[in-house]
This record gives C-alpha cells, structure tokens and sequence, in this order.
C-alpha cells in the first residue's frame, strides 16, 4: 500500500525500488535493510524479467516456495530484542509466520527438538517428562488467534508513524498443539492448585505464574504455526500459548510447568508487566488484552486523491469476538459501522472495512471497536484518567486517529498524553 | 521495629496465596470447562472427544527426583525453593564490581542499563504521576526473594546462570543494603531473604479482569 513510498520515514531507500533497479541493469546494488545492515543485492536474486511473460517459458518447479521478488514487506526492526508486525502490508487475518512480531528478553535460542523436554511437576499426581515426538502423540487442537504484547503503543511523539510502528506488537497464526487440559488430565491435578509457572529455556529462563483456570480453558502447547513448525522467534520446538492474553505469558521455548497453590511472583510479573494507576497502587496480573482497532489503510505514508476509498483495517479482543467497529470520517462527529470479515472468530484479529467518498477537505478518520463483552475500545483521555502518564505501554489500546490533508497526506494524530511512552 | 517487620513478613507470607485463593474461588479441581464465561472453542469442542479416551495415554515418562530438581530452580515468596549457602553485603559488593557495574554503573544509580537503586521520599508511589521516576528495586519491586530468582536465572545477560549460589545471595544482600533496605551487617540465607519486606509491597493489586 505505500507502493509510491521510496524514502521511508528512516530516510532509507525502500528495497523495492533498489531491487527493480538492480533488475533493470542486471547488475549488483546495494540494499540497506531496516536494521542498517547493507547487503549485496544481485540478478541472482532477481530473475530478469521478460517484456511479455507468456512469450518465454516461465521458472521450473522448486522444492521451497518464496515471496515475489517485487514484494518485499519486512519487519519493523525496535531492538535487539523486538520486531514488529508492518500491519499495513497485509492482506486478510493471518500473519505470515516471518512477519510475526517478536519479542524475547534473552535472544532467540537455537533449540534442538530431539533435546527438548517438556517437565510437567509440582502438584500433580503424576510428574510427566515428555519429548517433543511425545507430546505430538497426544490428540491435537488448531485455532486462529491473536498474540499481542502487553506493551503495543507507540509512537514517539511524531506524526510520520505507520500502523506498524504504532502497534505492530500484535499478530495472528493459525496455531496447532496440544490443549493443556489434556496434559493435566494425564497427570492429574491436586485439588488445591490454583496457579502454574510457565518456564522457557531461553537464556532469560523467562518465567510467569498463570491461574489453573487459564489452564483447563484453552491454553495450549503449540508445536505448529501457519501449517508448519512453530518459528524460531516464535518459541521452537514448542511454546505455551494463551489466547487473548498479554504476550509474555504464552512463554516461548517451554520446558518446564510447575502447578502450586500460589503465584510465583517472578520479576516479569512484578518489577515489570504491571500498571501504575493515579490512585497510587500497581496492577499485576493484568492478562487479558482488552478490545482495540487499527486503521491500516490509508494511513501513514499513503497519500490519498479525492473520490472513492476503502479504509481497511484490523480490530481484536481478548475477551471473545469482535461484535462492531465503528468508524468516523468527520474527526469523531458521526459514527458508522464497518463491515466485517467473516469468519469472527473468539480472541482473534478480525478484518473490517468501510467505504469513504474523500471530498478532499481536512479531516480524521478514526476506528473504535466493540466486543460481545460489552467492552468499548476508550479513547486516550479515559485511559489516562484511570493510568496517569505512566513510563510503560502496557494495556494501552486507545482509539487511533489518521489526520487526512488536503493535499491528501494522511499522518499519524499526535496526542501528547503519555510522556514517556514510545 | 522487629515485631513490625515480622507482622510485615507474615502479610507477606499470606498476600499472595489469599489473593490467589480469592481469585481462584470458583476452580473446579479437574473439570475441562469454561470457567470465566468467555467462549471456549478450544476446550469445548474437545469435551466430546474425551469422553472416548482413554483415562491415561502414557506417553512419555516419569521424571526422576534428579531430573526434576536439575530443573526446579524458581524461588517464592515464602522462601521455597531458596538453596542452602548465603551472602553478605561485603561479599555482594565484590562480585557486583566485577560483574554488574558496567551495565548498572558503580553503585547501581548510574547505568547505562537498569537503574536498581533508590528509594522515593517517604516511600512515595508517584509513577503514574511522573514516567520519568525510575523503578528502582527499593521503590518498586514487591517481593525480596524475586531478586535473588531473577539474578540466579537470567544474569549477567551474556552468561546466565553462571554465578554461584553464594554470590546471588551476596549480590541480593549487597542491593537490598544499597537501597536502605537492610543494614550492612546482614547475614543473607534462605532463613533470612524471606522475612525482608519491601517498601512497595502494599502498593499492588490483582487486576480485576
């Protein structure tokens, strides 16, 4: 959608433009990708390509598929402990596996699946160790979900922001696995359990204590994502996953459950992913992410011209199905309700979309979703009532406003609410 | 003083387990059905199916004491999972110089990663009021016993898990003493680490979902 884009807001120069130019020449160019690395880009990569593909025979078959070379979407490159989802790229719900966004807090460990137990302990019945090839023996569940960070706005106090850079932290998978309940019901829990810890085998041994109830609902242990094994980034072999709950508590790279009767209160549950309220207290163990929404397109860097237009974007909810998005082309005046994308599924990203006549005068556009909880995504204000300008992003959904110019430049809208996020 | 700190150490104690015990007050013990009302595709389309299966699958194998404990390293708050050994500031000191400073500067203030020292006046929570207040161990963090979990587990980020025993309980004598949190004299074991209370212990709550 930023086709027209050749310098991005780094002051890169976009791949694609370097690789149609490198096509054109048939030579050698140097790319620099978003994490500053050049790399050498050359017709080795890109095929030549005809003036008329039906006069010359086309590629032969190949044991792995891949992009087209025109298409070059990428993720969003914050640390070196996090990527985001570019959101406006995408087409449809699901995120393609590679575009997943990523977090980790002590780098992407390279596991060997042969090597990776699963130790399931603590107050159970029955301690179970169990292999990868073992745990794929038990019976198997798919679902379509979101995964999102707790921690997803940002926007660095400028207007040239895209979806992405603003809550890129949210993507979706079409995840495989095993239910927890059925690992529970193998081992058999002791009646007075009420809370698991959840560890990985990164080098952060990231760890977080999750209710029983969440276990017995719908966590899963997932080996597979999109149709294949789970990614790197993604937890490989194996990682929990919670569905409609903040991201670090679906611990990737999982090695080890331990069921009790009480909360760990590990650091990543207590110095961090917890929220300063105005009353002067902290929440832990916030959980589920609440309802929120994105307009993808148009957004920044888009440039509009007056007539027909479909804004497009994304809503989603932690607490079950989206049941409206409505959208306002006049600043937040008037409201209407976009049309979804079947199937809404519970606890995943949704698609809606709204057809716009732009009569080329100044305006915002704006997208507020509601889940079949009742729940309405807040606008800024109301969160920080409630939250106070606090230094962390965490559980911050507030609706999103695009400023459309009259030259047709559509740019982020800047509310200078919270100081230090971003 | 001292009674204070022990009625502090009881709460404590019982803080977290009742306010799991409170949220947790309508846990089946081992039912696989929705609990929170929210829709359960997952679990629900899996309850015709267990019907069928078998009351154990057997796969995979019971672990031994070895190899549970080789695993079982997370510390809580009532100083389970706490090892033998101990610490001092002094010893701290030494292995912090060595080790944290150049990450957490010399004395814990100057970074240029976390900042882990300092105390609010008057033990004053103003984070929502002012983002630019760091959240120092002694102003923050609710439980001294994560301290000595998360240093044993995930530091120095580029060889975790390397420090000793001894040195984790010398590193969280030494922090803890930084933020006038305990004197200098204070001896750091699993007796000890669990009865310190932390400034901002009151100030948390389960969020109410």
């Amino acid at each position: 959608m930023n086709d027209n884009q050749t310098i991005n807001r780094a002051g890169l120069i976009s791949r694609r433009k370097l690789i149609t130019a490198a096509t054109a020449t048939a030579g050698v160019a140097l790319t620099r990708t978003a994490d500053g690395r050049v790399v050498q880009t050359t017709a080795q990569n890109v095929p030549e390509t005809p003036e008329d593909p039906t006069k010359v025979p086309g590629a032969t078959s190949s044991v792995i598929g891949g992009r087209s070379p025109f298409e070059q979407p990428e993720r969003i490159l914050t640390s070196e402990r996090g990527a985001r989802t570019p959101l406006q790229d995408l087409y449809g719900m699901i995120t393609p596996s590679g575009l997943h966004f990523e977090r980790h807090h002590g780098g992407v460990p390279q596991i060997d699946p042969d090597r990776h137990n699963l130790l399931i302990h603590g107050m159970v019945e029955r301690p179970l160790k169990l292999s990868l090839r073992e745990l794929k023996r038990f019976p198997a569940v798919s679902r379509i979900c979101f995964l999102e960070c707790a921690g997803n706005l940002y926007w660095y106090g400028r207007e040239e922001n895209t979806p992405g850079d603003i809550c890129g932290m949210t993507s979706q998978s079409e995840w495989t696995g095993v239910l927890l309940s059925t690992l529970f019901r193998e081992v058999g829990i002791e009646p007075k359990a009420t809370w698991f810890l959840a560890e990985g085998a990164d080098a952060a041994v990231m760890t977080r204590s999750i209710p029983m109830s969440k276990g017995w609902d719908d966590a899963m242990i997932a080996y597979a994502q999109n149709g294949e094994a789970i990614r790197p980034e993604q937890g490989y072999p194996m990682r929990l996953l919670l569905p409609g709950w903040e991201g670090n508590t679906s611990i990737k790279w999982l090695r080890r459950i331990e069921v009790a009767d009480a909360p760990f209160m590990t650091r990543e549950e207590t110095a961090r992913y917890t929220e300063v309220y105005t009353d002067g207290t902290a929440h832990m163990f916030s959980f589920v992410m609440n309802a929120r929404s994105i307009i993808t397109f148009p957004a920044y860097p888009n440039r509009l011209q007056p007539g027909w237009v479909e804004i497009r974007g994304l809503a989603w909810s932690g607490r079950g199905k989206i049941q409206r998005v409505d959208i306002s082309t006049d600043s937040g005046h008037s409201w209407a309700s976009a049309q979804l994308q079947p199937p809404v599924l519970s606890k995943a990203h949704t698609r809606f979309r709204h057809l716009w006549q732009w009569n080329g005068a100044e305006t915002q556009i704006l997208s507020r979703s509601v889940d079949e909880s009742g729940y309405v995504q807040p606008t800024g204000p109301e969160l920080v009532k409630m939250r106070g300008r606090p230094d962390t992003s965490y559980h911050l959904n507030p609706i999103t406003a695009w400023t459309v110019r009259r030259d047709g430049a559509v740019v982020f809208r800047v509310e200078d609410l919270w100081q230090g996020v971003g | 003083m001292r009674i204070a700190a022990l009625l502090a150490a009881a709460l404590l104690l019982t803080q977290p387990g009742s306010a799991a015990a409170k949220a947790q007050a309508a846990e089946p013990a081992a039912a696989c059905v929705p609990v929170d009302g929210t829709p359960t595709d997952g679990a629900a389309a899996q309850d015709g199916r267990q019907k069928e299966w078998p009351v154990h699958f057997g796969f995979g194998h019971a672990p031994s004491a070895e190899e549970i404990a080789a695993w079982d390293i997370d510390v809580r708050p009532d100083g389970t999972g706490l090892p033998t050994g101990g610490g001092t500031v002094a010893s701290g000191a030494a292995v912090y110089a060595a080790t944290c400073s150049v990450c957490h500067g010399a004395t814990g203030v100057e970074g240029p990663y976390n900042i882990l020292v300092g105390r609010q006046p008057g033990d004053a929570f103003p984070f929502a009021d002012d983002p630019t207040q760091p959240k120092t161990i002694g102003s923050y963090w609710p439980y001294a016993t994560t301290l000595f979990d998360y240093i044993r587990r995930a530091m120095p980020p580029e060889t975790p898990g390397a420090l000793s025993n001894d040195e984790v309980y010398g590193l969280t004598a030494y922090l803890l003493h930084l933020n006038e949190i305990v004197p200098e004299e204070i001896q750091l074991n699993r007796e000890s680490l669990p009865q310190v209370v932390m400034p901002a212990v009151d100030r948390f709550r389960v969020h109410e979902r």
